[in-house]
């Protein structure tokens, strides 16, 4: 592997090697051999691996070559050879800038820019006129110029696309809006090659069938793999603190001395929670017993991005200890010397946290160092799962999704902007890109019938098309107008409306003036988490406990509080379920005492506890406590399948225990266990055979009750809007233009229960559903779930509460109670009035 | 919790009204929405807004073309219960000017029925400034019957009796950290607004500026529309959106 001996290197890029004392590492070399064979290829390399410079080493070399052939005047008129397309902006950005290095370095004549959201409209004009030779950008952006007869120009010399943190696109709708995109310019740029970089994943030959251009009717196209050499095995370890273990929470407050100590003994640590609200709170409290003033910061999504800027920059200049922070740092960009990795809570995912560990030590030849800290004893079980997944290199990374329908529905008007299209030409395109390689023609004919008229059966909207057809076959833009409407739509990421916090002078502080205006900006909150705010309500953001005082237009103002017990905020962002996983390793470990060995004696105790007043739970059946408390009766069994799948398991067996006069009341779910609790004594109708667990667990709930369920859920109705809002159907909020009142507005609630009543097949409707299946609802981890148990039901009926019942009660009251609530809520107001009424 | 399809089946309307008195006279609220005054044998229904999806759909949004249908059905359920003498439509019943022109045959065929054998009023709106083209009826700017004076738009000036629409109320009511909005019944006794009646109509809270003219002081109440029942509330219950 000597660099000199290398015919693909030229001189001046081994020597700019030499000269820093390095030597270019075998997969770099392998991909610049791929390059010279002109093909895709896939490489697998973890965080710190000089995967970023592998992945530009053909097109630099490509292009220092190309230089001396072409005279400059010519320049000018040539298109962009490599584009760079990330996840996300900061990447982008961040690329661009460890770019510099090499490029200055070797005196190379290449131009690069970045576009994403943020670049300035005559930027963005100029860079149609004089393309870049590299261009580092976004799928919106990819999407963007696609859709533009300019914008294809400028891309149809496109030699080389790479696709950075590709493990983490295609989980997404942005990974399908993605391969719409690469398919189109594959048309305009047939010898196009793509070099996709990722972490370790459970199905490399997904990501490898992702990259490269599918055939209709035959075994899937693969593209080159390339696997850098893993480094060494990662140093982790689970905390064992003398403190009592809770039984429930997610607060990690018992283990917080050991934490703060972990940090004083370390260079620099970045300490990953799973919600912001985890990391608000987390934050907090370290300050609170921060006596060394060590600079601490906080880092997540919600706060001011300027805000998070300078976070990025401290921590690049090694001036941080630790950064407490959510997936929001998870993909990889490069700080600075982060020598361990503390996850807080349950990491959810092997994968999940072999990405978050391997950000610490970027030196191959070191070991990552990372600390576990469970919060509740569950998660515990959690954590010994996952440490020995990650020994063993296990993956659980989600498949591949099959493309979403309300995406192909956006592309198709995108391409319609482009200019006139075949739809058979279109279509031969769209099903070449994985996601969409078996979808059917009569599905694509529906989403291009729904982007043209709605797609409605009754076929009134002929007149208003939106794409009509001309003499030779092909869909025209019916007006430039649409186009407008496109772009202000493109994209996929649908947020939930959300209000800037800006921090204000507070009313309370005496002065009898209007609250004060053009504070500075903390960031952005759900509108819902704030609708639930009353003024004077204080809650964490931001590492600060703030006072609510009012909502001006698209703001929440509020000012610094001097409370110390704040009302923490109960959003949920980044919030993750239980991979399959390490759910299947949880259960294992449960069932045999044999696999208690490596858990802190408390654990142990707790099972042993458990084995004696009731039962173990079973590795593949299911095991359902009854038992009675406080005038109620529970029940509760532990799945282990996710907090998503429990829910809709939650709400289809109380249906059913309604329907059988068991009288619910409410349920509760956790990652792990679902617990129903109601008036009748569910114990005794087990036992006389009044109800039948194998009926009350049959898999016929997924049909005719989920679907009543469905009809009136919120959840479903928050995913078709999504829906509607990236196939077009209804326009994207945009902060500003929001200056219609809501009567004039449609509610998509309304469209959704006019459209399930009157036309339930309706494409749309069927994205919904596809979302549903494996988004909010996981009703395809259900539906397995309750073919695993079939007949494998054991009951244990008990006359008090089990131990690993005790986490599952003491959520009750701390999570959401669900059920069809809001009559009863209504009712309940309502005659709160009658009863002061009679007082 | 009642099965939802359970709660489809039972949404035949009930003739059962939350009877409340408007300058002395006595009227009925109708969970679906309408009034019914006894006294007059009238159904009174306010913002139709039929045809708004195909409104839309000029625009090129191509909202589900089945909002006039499914208004229509609810509408002749009402009409089925209370079998009125006589009907007003307190205007915006078609969502634009053109609206009763764009009207499908069977649709058209369908209002026709239910106009048979009573009195049918348009009162009309800003949507709907004009007559509806090729349908019976009277088409008024604002009728007085009894003592109540039927208009679409509500006026600060408003002599008392008043019914009208235009707003959309709904309202929000806040309790366990949740919140539940609807469309509502706005009245001081004096005036009442009714809910929009068509099935693609939002709703205005009725705590926004825009109702501080009506209703110049907290001194009202709303009835919000529930499953078969209506829930009383004093503004002072309320929450902003």
């Amino acid at each position: 592997m000597d660099a000199r001996a290398d015919p693909l290197l030229p001189k001046r890029f081994s020597d700019w090697f030499a000269g820093r004392g390095w030597h270019p590492r075998a997969h770099q070399l392998a991909l610049l051999e791929k390059a010279a064979e002109g093909r895709s290829v896939l490489l697998i390399a973890p965080t710190g691996a000089g995967k970023t410079l592998a992945g530009f080493l053909p097109s630099l070399v490509a292009l220092s070559r190309r230089r001396k052939k072409i005279a400059v005047a010519a320049r000018s008129r040539a298109g962009t050879h490599t584009l760079y397309i990330s996840p996300l902006k900061a990447l982008a950005v961040d690329i661009a800038r460890n770019l510099e290095a090499p490029i200055s370095g070797m005196g190379l004549d290449i131009t690069v820019e970045t576009r994403t959201g943020d670049t300035p409209t005559h930027k963005r004009q100029r860079q149609k006129r004089q393309p870049p030779d590299i261009l580092l950008t976004t799928p919106e952006q990819i999407a963007l110029l696609l859709s533009d007869p300019e914008g294809r120009a400028m891309l149809a010399d496109v030699d080389t696309v790479i696709l950075d943190e590709l493990h983490a696109l295609v989980t997404s709708k942005r990974g399908d809006l993605l391969a719409l995109g690469l398919a189109a310019l594959r048309r305009l740029s047939p010898g196009l090659r793509t070099i996709g970089l990722s972490a370790t994943v459970a199905e490399p030959e997904d990501l490898r069938a992702y990259l490269v251009g599918q055939q209709p009717d035959t075994p899937r196209a693969l593209a080159d793999w390339v696997v850098a050499d893993g480094g060494v095995r990662p140093d982790i370890g689970i905390l064992s603190s003398g403190e009592r273990l809770p039984w429930s929470g997610h607060s990690a407050r018992y283990a917080l001395e050991d934490i703060y100590r972990t940090i004083k003994a370390h260079r620099t640590s970045l300490v990953f929670v799973n919600t912001r609200s985890q990391a608000e709170a987390l934050f907090q409290n370290l300050w609170r017993i921060n006596e060394d003033t060590l600079p601490i910061a906080l880092h997540h999504g919600s706060l001011d991005v300027g805000q998070r800027r300078k976070v990025e920059a401290a921590m690049a200049d090694g001036s941080l200890r630790a950064i407490v922070c959510t997936s929001s740092l998870d993909l990889g960009i490069d700080w600075g010397d982060v020598d361990l990795v503390i996850n807080v809570g349950a990491p959810k995912g092997a994968s999940r946290l072999a990405q978050r560990i391997g950000r610490a030590n970027h030196r191959m030849d070191e070991p990552s160092k990372a600390l576990l800290v469970p919060a509740n004893r569950f998660e515990v079980l959690e954590c010994q799962a996952a440490l020995a997944a990650a020994h063993r290199g296990e993956q659980d990374t989600p498949p591949l999704r099959s493309g979403a329908l309300d995406v192909l529905a956006q592309h198709v008007l995108g391409c319609a902007c482009a200019g006139p299209f075949l739809p058979d030409e279109l279509f031969s395109e769209v099903t070449s890109a994985e996601p969409y390689r078996t979808l059917p023609r009569e599905a694509f004919d529906q989403v291009v019938a729904f982007v043209a008229t709605g797609g409605y059966a009754l076929r009134t909207y002929e007149r208003y098309a939106k794409l009509k057809p001309q003499p030779d076959g092909r869909l025209r833009l019916a007006h430039p107008r649409l186009a407008q409407q496109y772009r202000l739509n493109v994209g996929t990421i649908v947020e939930a409306p959300m209000l800037k916090v800006r921090l204000v002078r507070s009313r309370a502080e005496g002065r009898r003036t209007p609250v004060g205006r053009g504070g500075r900006m903390l960031g952005e909150i759900e509108e819902w988490f704030v609708d639930q705010l009353a003024p004077g309500d204080t809650f964490l953001f931001a590492g600060e406990i703030l006072r609510f005082e009012t909502i001006r237009e698209n703001e929440a103002y509020v000012s610094r509080a001097r409370s110390d017990a704040p009302m923490i905020p109960s959003y949920q962002g980044g919030k993750f379920p239980l991979s399959t996983y390490l759910a299947a390793s949880v259960r294992e470990m449960l069932a045999d005492p044999e696999n208690w060995a490596p858990l802190p004696d408390q654990v142990r105790a707790w099972l042993e506890l458990q084995r004696q007043h009731s039962r173990l739970p079973l590795r593949e059946g299911l095991l359902v406590e009854t038992f009675p408390r406080a005038n109620k009766h529970y029940l509760v069994c532990y799945p282990f399948e996710g907090r998503l799948a429990h829910q809709t398991l939650g709400m289809l067996l109380t249906r059913r225990l309604e329907r059988l006069g068991a009288h619910p009341l409410g349920f509760v779910a956790s990652d792990y266990a679902l617990g129903v609790w109601g008036l009748g004594d569910l114990g005794a109708m087990i036992g006389d055979g009044r109800l039948s667990l194998d009926g009350l667990f049959d898999e016929d709930m997924l049909g005719d009750d989920l679907d009543a369920w469905l009809a009136g859920s919120s959840l479903m109705k928050r995913t078709f809007r999504s829906c509607a809002v990236i196939a077009g159907l209804i326009e994207r909020r945009h902060p500003g233009l929001e200056k219609t009142g809501r009567q004039v507005t449609v509610s998509t609630d309304l469209i959704y229960d006019v459209l399930r009543q009157h036309e339930p097949n309706h494409i749309l409707l069927q994205a919904t559903w596809q979302d549903a299946a494996t988004g909010l609802l996981d009703i395809s981890r259900l539906g397995q779930l309750l073919r695993r148990i079939r007949h494998q039901i054991a009951h244990a009926a008990l006359s008090r509460v089990s131990p690993l019942a005790v986490p599952v009660l003491l959520d009750i009251g701390k999570e959401p109670i669900f059920g069809d609530a809001q009559e009863a809520l209504l009712a309940d107001a309502a005659d709160d009035l009658v009863r002061e009424a009679i007082r | 919790m009642r099965p939802f399809s359970a709660q489809l089946q039972t949404r035949r309307f009930a003739p059962v009204c939350h009877d409340i008195s408007i300058a002395g006279e006595l009227v009925g609220l109708h969970d679906s929405g309408a009034l019914w005054w006894p006294d007059g044998d009238t159904l009174v229904v306010a913002d139709l807004h039929f045809e708004k999806a195909s409104s839309f759909a000029r625009k090129g949004v191509m909202l589900p073309p089945y909002d006039t249908a499914a208004t229509l059905e609810k509408l002749a359920e009402v009409i089925e219960a209370f079998q009125p003498r006589r009907v007003v439509a307190l205007g915006d019943s078609f969502h634009d000017a053109n609206g009763s022109d764009r009207l499908p045959a069977s649709y058209r065929a369908m209002l026709t029925t239910l106009q048979l054998g009573r009195e049918w009023i348009w009162v009309t709106g800003n949507h709907d400034p004009i007559a509806p083209v090729g349908l019976c009826g009277e088409t008024v700017d604002e009728v007085a019957l009894g003592g109540l004076m039927f208009r679409h738009e509500p006026r600060a000036d408003a002599e008392p009796g008043e019914i009208s629409g235009h707003l959309h109320p709904a309202a929000r009511v806040r309790r366990y950290g949740r919140a539940v909005r609807r469309p509502c019944f706005a009245t001081n006794g004096h005036r009442l607004v009714l809910p929009a009646f068509g099935i693609f109509t939002g709703g205005l809270n009725v705590l926004d500026e825009a109702w501080a003219e009506i209703f110049p002081t907290q001194a009202f109440s709303v009835f919000l529309l529930g499953e078969a029942r209506l829930y009383p509330f004093t503004a002072s219950r309320l929450v902003k959106d």
